[in-house]
């Protein structure tokens, strides 16, 4: 109270006249802001602890609930705005970094918003996917510069190995742990289903999850966690994670009170204690250091996986990313600032690092004008919102998409942003029980499928109408694609010419 | 013959599939005109605690007690489904005594009501299985023992 006093941000605002008092808002509410009063015969809101994560507005069975920004600010000022001002109080309360989860909210330019899609007229037919195949399928991997021939003549197909897609987008790592079990389930039996991948994320895999293997990627973060033989001879890749997209230049930190049972068997650590994922990977300071990391990657599952290498778009990332190219990577993954996370220090995710449609643009550019571009494959992600995102990405150079932050919502994830509490209302990024039980995998896989086909039979219709019938075609070709309201810079970067030219 | 069966791993005991029993029963066609201010009398009820929960509604028995033990001949086994005959029904509440399920409860003046998978009234097919968020409850044909 007092100078300490922060009025709420949310308003709950309840109809009494709709409102039957089932109490459902009261039991869903794991932050606790619903309660009965058996006096009055009403609901009562306590708003100092609602997140506006709208269990309460979806489950109501009257409809009688919303939830609105509320309306008392400070002063209006441009400079000092009324987020800014809290944020002052709150680090002036507390003498602490200020957390944050999912991506960047912040109003930086959407490149991909300022990006338009060609399509065909007259001169060069569109195509019907209704009515004319379609190929969606990519593959991932190295691919060889030249035909190579035996000593009779024939064709050599001996291909590094690849990883195949029905459509080009993947589930983005995200940890069990950092996510729930059912979470992860939903995940894996959609990617399953859809013959796409999924991916751990650096929390290890559990012994339930191995039977999804050929449609998981395995992730070998700077922790380590829960990485062992069997574990990498799971999956269908391994990627190591150099870094994220929402925090570039810092590691994880999983707090102790989530590494509970499964959790901490997963992982490979005591429970209770905090799963620290160090900023660095301790024995990598160079391509080289990377370079034998994935080299003993490859030599422990047999050159029989294929290496990711995702690294955060930052400032240099093209150069860096022509270093992994010749590190023996098979794939680098680019994962932009808008990227999401379970919690990171809100002065990070809102200003470090780079978008992805710039990053993306730069790497495959330099990759070509270096001649390397074969050597790897790239997978774009950091807020992948639509299937246009994903054909703009592919036609600025990335071979596959990832997307989290998409996958999440159509778990029930409403991005109220506080991922970090852990008391995830939708059963996602927590690990009590009687949470975590709200993510019916059931339902969750099957909205995960239905996304992904829905985005498939866009990209089918798009690419189409431009009279492209297969992503291949589609790869790097920057001529479908125009800028409107860019600089002659941002056009120069992108590599894409100015709607009207 | 299709049943309401109740996976309980998934049960939220959020009630809500009580207030949407005693929606569909009510005759109304707006939740609220149907149930604000009023004392709920559904045909399923949440059992459990905060770790285990769901509900219980009636199993529709091939072997039912409470259609044997009824003593005005009101309970009755027709097409599967067990019904009462309210017109018949003297309160006596043997039937609650006998179901094994706790399944049987009275209405607001004593006399018997019950799950009969919403065939006669306005919702069609269980309206508890429709409004569950999480698939707890769902509505299909299973091999009875």
């Amino acid at each position: 109270m007092g100078v300490e006093y922060i009025y709420p941000e949310f308003e709950v605002i309840r109809n009494e006249n709709r409102c039957i008092t089932c109490r459902v808002c009261e039991r869903q509410c794991a932050n606790e802001v619903h309660s009965y009063s058996p006096e009055l015969g009403i609901m009562l809101a306590d708003e100092t602890k609602c997140v506006d994560c709208q269990r309460c507005v979806s489950l109501c069975p009257t409809h009688a609930l919303k939830i609105a920004k509320s309306p008392c600010t400070y002063r209006e000022n441009t400079n000092w705005q009324n987020d800014t001002i809290k944020e002052i109080y709150k680090q002036a309360n507390s003498g602490g970094v200020l957390l944050s989860s999912m991506g960047n909210p912040k109003p930086f330019p959407v490149y991909w918003d300022k990006i338009l899609i060609n399509a065909s007229q007259v001169t060069n037919p569109p195509i019907d996917p209704l009515r004319e195949p379609m190929e969606t399928r990519v593959f991932l991997g190295k691919k060889p510069e030249k035909i190579e021939r035996d000593k009779k003549g024939n064709l050599v197909c001996k291909l590094p190995p690849q990883i195949e897609l029905s459509m080009p987008v993947m589930f983005s790592a995200m940890s069990y742990g950092s996510i729930s079990y059912n979470a992860h389930w939903s995940l894996a039996r959609a990617a399953t289903e859809l013959g796409i991948a999924y991916n751990t994320g650096e929390g290890g895999l559990h012994e339930d999850f191995y039977a999804y293997g050929p449609n998981t990627i395995v992730q070998v973060a700077s922790g380590r966690f829960g990485v062992h033989e069997d574990y990498l001879m799971a999956g269908a890749a391994i990627e190591i994670k150099m870094g994220q997209g929402a925090k570039p230049g810092i590691g994880g930190h999983l707090p102790g009170e989530k590494i509970v049972g499964d959790v901490s068997r997963t992982r490979m650590i005591p429970e209770g204690t905090d799963a620290i994922s160090p900023a660095p990977h301790h024995d990598i300071y160079s391509i080289e250091d990377l370079r034998q990391l994935v080299y003993s990657l490859k030599e422990a599952t047999e050159y029989k996986k294929p290496v990711i290498v995702k690294i955060a778009a930052v400032h240099n990332v093209a150069l860096i990313a022509s270093g992994i190219a010749r590190s023996g990577a098979d794939i680098i993954a680019i994962d932009g600032f808008r990227g999401g996370t379970g919690a990171a220090p809100t002065r990070i995710r809102d200003n470090v690092g780079i978008p992805i449609e710039l990053a993306l643009a730069a790497v495959d550019q330099r990759l070509r004008d270096e001649g390397i571009r074969n050597n790897v494959s790239i997978v774009a992600g950091g807020s992948i919102r639509s299937a246009t995102d994903v054909i703009k990405a592919i036609a600025l150079g990335a071979d596959a998409c990832y997307i989290a932050t998409a996958a999440l919502l159509a778990l029930g994830c409403h991005l109220c942003r506080t991922c970090q509490s852990g008391k995830c209302n939708w059963g996602i990024a927590t690990q009590r029980p009687d949470l975590t039980k709200r993510l019916n995998p059931d339902i969750g896989s099957a909205r995960l499928v239905n996304l992904m086909t829905a985005w498939q039979h866009e990209i089918k219709e798009i690419i189409g109408g431009m009279g492209i019938n297969s992503i291949e075609a589609l790869k790097g070709n920057r001529l479908m694609l125009r800028g409107v309201g860019l600089t002659e810079k941002e056009l120069e970067i992108l590599g894409i010419s100015h709607a009207g030219e | 013959m299709k049943r309401v069966y109740v996976n309980e791993e998934w049960c939220l005991a959020c009630h809500l599939c009580e207030y949407n029993c005693a929606f569909a029963n009510s005759g109304h066609s707006d939740m609220v005109l149907a149930l604000k201010g009023k004392k709920l009398y559904p045909r399923i009820h949440v059992e459990g605690d905060e770790k285990i929960s769901y509900a219980v509604s009636c199993r529709h028995c091939l072997d039912p007690l409470c259609v044997k033990s009824c003593i005005a001949g009101a309970l009755s086994r027709k097409e599967g489904i067990i019904e009462v005959d309210q017109n018949k029904c003297v309160g006596c509440l043997t039937c609650v005594l006998v179901c094994p399920y706790g399944a049987l409860a009275p209405n607001e003046d004593g006399i018997m009501q019950k799950c009969e998978l919403c065939l006669k009234n306005s919702a069609g097919e269980p309206a508890c299985v429709a409004g569950c968020p999480n698939k707890a409850i769902v509505y299909e044909e299973r091999e009875v023992i």
